[in-house]
């Protein structure tokens, strides 16, 4: 029995590093594939200069613009919404058919591909509402597009928070609300806010859904109404449209770094938060 | 012989969870800057009652109550009665430690905090007589920015107990306070209760039949949702009336 049981081990363990060191290993390349081409191109030209002749020449600078704009934009509405709806689903109503409902809701819109928020986004906030390729519009999309992220895992961290928490704020004569603001959603921040990073890597990274409703102009925005180009649909319209692979790559390199950088950031962040309650 | 009207009354009081009888006509008084022990078997429904004197059990579902508890004569289960209020006027120490993941400073100022007390002054004073009154002070004045959580089992306790001190309570309802605490740390708990009990009404639920009888002035004996017996400590101790108490407090069963 015992040298059998030695033996799956031994294949357990190899099969399972093998695995695990296939995927960090495909991560890096992937990575290191965009930084080779990507950094050698990045100059501070680059970053800060406006593009010549549709990107061969020139900088990406207001594309990065064009990209805080609509991701930034896009998160300062999901985030509120989602939080909230998160809030009123696990603190304000009993679990029922209109819960599930929404909870149903928010998995189906979790798993529809961009594409089609962008088709939505340019027929509804585009056309029908008149708002035209824009950074609102494009901002109203990937909200929509991100929401069920942001309240899932919302959700499932303030459910996370301790009962007893709610049972002492209670005690002490506290407010459903108050409880709400000064307790769960303290304890939650930590989950909340990876939530919320996650949604913000994913709309700097969205192609599909911008093409559609941001547009692809190559101008410095001046109001929420101008159409703007952002980074990953850039990356797409030099390297589709053979425009300069170079610049591709370096816009790509750059997609990549403040990402990267947005992660690091938060989880630096998140630890000094947990750092300092426990 | 009545010398002092009661603090806190529980006239009658039926509890259900959905279809099962927690609480039984339960009718216990309980007196004015006295300790009153509950005691008696796990699932008897001590805690419930105890639940039931600021209004805990309204945050379970499926709850159903009827009969009165009357807090300085008025009944809290009357519609229209303000909870917050109530709360402020009746807290709870829980079974384990729970203080929020937030530094000292705020754990003690939660709960003025929330009944609108902003002037950082006054914050600052009620904190420092909340701690002294559990003899915290001395320990964490330096360490108010410390988080809470970091403090050992028995601070925290304290810390708990200046926490509900500083919305300047009544009543103190205490659910098995020491029940994760060590020996010695159970026995400091308990000089604290001795002390408190000089300026507020106390109600504690326990398990362990030495604390009651160490510590309380009165004590109630349930079983299976009824109040078998209240009296004076004393007289639950060393002479029952009911055979089931004597059972009990003779540790025969429990």
């Amino acid at each position: 029995m015992r040298p059998i049981a030695v033996h799956t081990q031994r294949i357990a363990t190899t099969v399972l590093w093998t695995l695990a060191g296939l995927t960090i290993g495909v991560l890096l390349f992937i990575i290191g594939f965009v930084l080779v081409r990507g950094l050698p191109h990045i100059t501070l030209e680059f970053l800060t200069a406006a593009p010549r002749s549709m990107g061969r020449e020139g900088g990406v600078f207001p594309i990065i613009v064009g990209t805080i704009c609509v991701a930034g934009l896009a998160i300062l509405i999901a985030g509120p919404v989602g939080v909230l709806t998160a809030i009123y689903l696990t603190e304000y109503t009993r679990p029922s058919r209109l819960t599930a409902v929404i909870r149903f809701g928010a998995d189906c819109l979790a798993g529809i591909p961009s594409i089609i928020f962008g088709l939505f986004g340019f027929v509804f906030f585009v056309i029908r509402l008149g708002m035209g390729p824009s950074i609102l519009a494009g901002a109203l999309t990937l909200s929509l597009m991100v929401l069920p992220t942001i309240i899932r895992t919302s959700e499932e961290a303030i459910r996370a928070v301790p009962l007893s928490y709610r049972d002492v704020s209670y005690g002490l004569g506290s407010t459903r609300w108050q409880m709400v603001m000064r307790v769960v959603i303290r304890s939650a921040l930590p989950g909340i806010g990876t939530g919320i990073i996650l949604s913000l890597g994913r709309s700097i990274s969205e192609t599909a859904a911008v093409m559609l409703t941001a547009g692809s102009a190559l101008n410095l925005p001046r109001s929420a109404y101008d159409s703007v180009r952002t980074l990953a649909l850039h990356f797409y319209i030099l390297s589709r449209e053979g425009i300069s692979m170079e610049k591709a790559y370096a816009t790509a390199a750059v997609l990549v770094l403040s990402i990267l950088g947005i992660n690091l950031l938060a989880y630096w962040i998140m630890r000094r938060f947990i750092a300092r309650v426990t | 012989m009545m010398t002092v009207p009661s603090k806190l009354q529980s006239v009658n009081l039926n509890l259900w969870y959905g279809a099962f009888w927690a609480l039984k006509g339960v009718s216990m008084a309980i007196r004015p800057q006295a300790i009153t022990a509950i005691i008696g078997p796990s699932g008897c429904g001590k805690s419930t009652l105890l639940r039931c004197f600021n209004r805990m059990n309204d945050l379970t579902r499926s709850v159903r109550t009827d009969g009165q508890v009357l807090l300085d004569g008025q009944d809290i289960y009357a519609s229209g009665y303000e909870l917050t209020r109530l709360r402020k006027r009746v807290g709870m120490v829980f079974q384990r430690p729970n203080p929020f993941p937030l530094n000292v400073f705020d754990n003690v100022a939660y709960g003025p905090r929330v009944h609108g007390v902003r002037d950082r002054r006054t914050l600052e004073r009620i904190v420092e007589s909340s701690l002294k009154a559990t003899a915290l002070w001395e320990a964490l004045q330096n360490r108010l920015d410390r988080p809470a959580l970091a403090l050992s089992a028995e601070q925290q306790q304290r810390l708990c107990i200046s926490r509900l001190l500083a919305v300047e309570p009544e009543v103190l309802l205490m659910d098995e306070p020491c029940s994760a605490l060590d020996p010695v740390a159970t026995q400091h708990i308990e000089e604290l209760m001795r002390e408190l009990m000089q300026r507020y009404t106390i109600v504690i639920v326990t398990h362990n039949m030495q604390q009651a009888a160490r510590i309380s002035d009165e004590t109630g004996f349930m079983l299976l949702g009824e109040l078998v017996e209240f009296g004076t400590t004393k007289t639950i101790f060393t002479n029952p009336r009911d055979k089931r108490t004597e059972e009990y407090v003779t540790g025969r069963y429990g």
